[in-house]
């Protein structure tokens, strides 16, 4: 008997491998052997492969690896080609887009916003081939295109940032560079220049659905890993079969909480947390600038900001006062 | 099975602890500063103030000396800046200046041995307009330094060149990959972000905006860009890492542009910033044909001063003790009256006719309109002679101290004379409106030019 009373896995089945169901004509074979490997057997399944790639899965890596080649050779240009200041500033580099100058300029000199525009599509085109390939591989195997859908919210968010809305705004410098502390400051100064994000109400509800998502999913594996002692982790047969596990965990979280959710709501209460997170994130960024100039403001002018008791003594902008000649601005 | 539990286990520690490596580990002192549950609180580090406390005591100094006898002017040749000192009063500065600039180099560090009069170092010819930097400092900066003042030592604190200073970043040489766009490399002045590293050329030497975010809630075309936010943000780090403080010190968390909501400290800051740029532009820059090629930055211009120059971590330079009642000579201000009008003639050329104003200065108990005042007011008379319908409004200011019917007088006389330069220029007299005479608040602590003056602004 396995021991389940553990936050580790402890279980690891060795089985002879299995290639997979029969595929529809039109589909590639998978390809290469399978394998087996017990440290990833501790993480999930042991066996690894046989791997469908297809042309769009190949389509992507080949986008995907253009991209990173353009930011890392930039990246390692910026430094002069030292590979040794290419790692120890490595966080700090990054590829910047076109200066806000250049507008919306199709193709700006390569080192002025050029490098940048490429990285951006192919990147993009990375990530929308490799969307394709998730929905057709749902497909394949007759499975809803849930996984597709959900990829496909985080993809929206990522083209509101760097691609819908920087068009809108008629400038490219809008968008987001691609470095690790680049893009960061980059987000702090966003938040600044419109007048603090965190009353933007879209942004709050992207909050909300992050922290519920990482919350839900806690209590989640929580639930089934507790219950796993009575057969808990047959979850989707126990959506129409309800066992003693099923009725623990419901009875659990109706005495801790008065309400709880069925095997199968759970997944939708998941999904959707994790769906609307970055599609609730995406509005709010399309908004910014757009619509809504300083958020601040916004939430005063409809009372979402609570007005507090002054405790300093009143301080004036000192470029509204009289007699400041002699004092530029 | 353990062994490589035990192994994960150990890179797991040795990860947490590099990646905490760049924290400063707790207790840390939280001071709640503005209503509560706001995050209005500033964060001090006990390890970090005391040892920044240590840093920041006052030299060892000599009492003040009477000033009896003849003056340095008098005694010594080529004396141009403290020529009214006496003898006794100009020996104990230089002493001083030694100690607090030059300690290991001594008096030849800016002086020529065998002549001290001479100019042939330049060290000696920055230290003068240095000094009168430091005049102008506490005579018209009382906005920013108030009464504490700043002494040189505020700055050098023992190096002949003070820790902190910034120049001119290179131009990244063109290529055709691997442009920063200005930014995206650790500079400490900006606390090791990867913001814009020389946010202090276009904001401290050059005035450009610093503000970026809108006034209104709805878009109503504000352009400023996220990436001019960047270069605020910078600014504002590197002000922040100068003075040792959270962004709360100054700002609301709720709304940074907000000056309603903002501590009081933020209005300082405003000033600070103006005087970093005066300094720059009117004192600094200026040196770099002075200063020999090595002191020089890489864009071949002299080192200037940001917020650190004088901070160096600290809120207050030096905690905010005054070292001026010991040394009144460097807060006098019959040296810089001169240099003081400049920036007023600059400000009123480039002013639109309406609203245009100068502050007409005027020396201790005299109602004589000065050269530099005639200076300042030409630009005022030229917007008059071209908009017919605009009128100018007079007030004269006096002191708070002494007597106040004379000072009344006084005060009058200085804006009668102002009206008399105004006419002569040919502007109609009914064109001139004269407003009560004024006290001026800024003299009730000390001697301050700006007690003396007539305001002149132009009206529609």
């Amino acid at each position: 008997m396995a021991e389940y009373q553990n936050i580790f896995t402890r279980v690891q089945v060795v089985a002879p491998s299995y290639a997979g169901v029969a595929l529809e004509r039109g589909n590639k074979e998978r390809e290469g052997p399978p394998w087996h490997s017990h440290l990833l057997g501790r993480l999930g399944d042991a066996q690894i492969g046989p791997i469908y790639l297809g042309w769009f899965g190949l389509a992507s890596l080949i986008c995907g690896f253009i991209a990173l080649e353009i930011v890392g050779l930039n990246m390692l240009a910026s430094v002069n080609w030292d590979p040794v200041q290419f790692v120890r500033q490595l966080p700090w580099l990054a590829l910047e887009p076109p200066s806000p100058a250049m507008g919306l300029k199709l193709f700006p000199a390569l080192n002025e916003g050029g490098w940048w525009l490429m990285a951006g599509f192919f990147m993009t085109a990375s990530v929308l081939l490799w969307w394709v390939r998730m929905y057709r591989r749902a497909r394949a195997l007759r499975m809803g295109t849930h996984v597709a859908w959900a990829f496909a919210s985080a993809i929206w968010l990522m083209l509101v940032l760097g691609f819908i809305r920087p068009i809108l705004m008629g400038s490219w410098g809008e968008a987001v560079p691609f470095g690790i502390f680049p893009h960061l400051d980059w987000t702090a100064a966003f938040s600044i220049r419109y007048g603090n994000l965190f009353y933007n109400p879209f942004h709050m509800l992207s909050i909300a659905f992050l922290y519920g998502s990482t919350l839900l999913f806690a209590m989640h594996g929580a639930t089934i890993l507790a219950v796993s002692r009575f057969g808990g982790e047959r979850e989707i047969e126990q959506i129409v079969d309800r066992g003693t596990a099923s009725e623990r965990a419901a009875l659990f979280w109706r005495w801790c909480m008065g309400f709880n959710a069925t095997m199968e709501s759970i997944h939708r209460w998941a999904w959707w947390f994790a769906v609307l997170t970055p599609l609730v994130g995406g509005i709010g960024i399309l908004l910014t600038g757009t619509v809504v100039d300083n958020w601040y403001l916004w939430a005063v002018k409809h009372h979402v900001a609570p007005i507090y008791p002054a405790v300093f003594p009143p301080v004036a902008d000192p470029s509204t006062l009289p007699g400041l000649s002699g004092v530029r601005p | 099975m353990t062994a490589a539990l035990r192994r994960t286990a150990t890179v797991l520690v040795l990860g947490t602890l590099l990646v905490l490596a760049g924290c400063e580990r707790p207790p840390v002192d939280v001071v709640q500063r503005g209503y509560r549950g706001t995050g209005m609180d500033e964060i001090y580090n006990p390890r970090t103030v005391d040892a920044l406390a240590a840093k920041n005591v006052l030299p060892p100094d000599t009492p003040p000396v009477p000033a009896a006898g003849p003056t340095a002017g008098q005694v010594f040749q080529n004396v141009k800046v403290l020529n009214d000192l006496s003898v006794g009063e100009f020996s104990r500065l230089m002493v001083s200046i030694t100690a607090w600039v030059a300690p290991q180099q001594g008096c030849t560090y800016c002086h020529q041995g065998d002549n001290m009069a001479s100019d042939a170092l330049y060290t000696k010819v920055v230290a003068r307009r240095m000094l009168q930097m430091t005049q102008h400092i506490n005579a018209d900066w009382k906005s920013h330094v108030v009464d504490t003042g700043v002494t040189c030592y505020t700055c050098h604190r023992g190096n002949p060149v003070p820790a902190n200073t910034w120049t001119r970043a290179p131009a990244q040489t063109p290529a055709y990959a691997g442009n920063k766009a200005g930014q995206n490399t650790p500079a400490p002045a900006i606390g090791l972000t990867s913001l814009p590293y020389d946010p202090f050329t276009p904001f401290l030497d050059q005035a450009e905006n610093i503000r970026v975010v809108g006034g209104t809630a709805l878009q109503t075309g504000n352009r400023r860009s996220i990436k001019q936010a960047e270069w605020t943000y910078s600014l504002m780090v590197h002000m922040s890492q100068s003075l040792g403080v959270n962004c709360t010190y100054c700002h609301n968390s709720r709304s940074f542009a907000d000056w309603q909501a903002s501590s009081p400290p933020r209005a300082t800051g405003w000033y600070g910033i103006r005087m970093v740029r005066d300094l720059n532009e009117q004192f600094l820059n200026p040196l770099a044909s002075v200063f020999p090629p090595a002191r020089l930055g890489p864009g071949g211009d002299s080192q200037k001063v940001n917020c650190a120059t004088c901070h160096q971590g600290a809120y207050k330079p030096l905690y905010g003790a005054s070292m001026l009642p010991n040394h009144p000579e460097l807060a006098k201000i019959r040296a810089v009256v001169a240099s003081a009008s400049a920036p007023l003639a600059a400000a009123a050329s480039s002013a639109p006719a309406a609203g245009l104003s100068a502050e007409l200065l005027f020396a201790v108990g005299s109602p004589a309109l000065t050269d530099e005042a005639q200076k300042a007011l030409a630009p005022l008379i030229d917007a008059l002679k071209a908009d017919a319908t605009a009128k100018v409004t007079l007030s004269g200011f006096h002191s708070a101290t002494g007597d106040p019917a004379q000072n009344e007088e006084l005060a009058k006389q200085r804006a009668l004379a102002v009206r008399a330069a105004i006419e002569t220029a040919g502007i109609a007299g009914d064109r001139i409106v004269l407003d009560k005479p004024q006290t001026a608040e800024a003299n009730v602590a000390g001697e301050d030019p700006r007690a003396r003056r007539v305001d002149v602004m132009v009206m529609k």
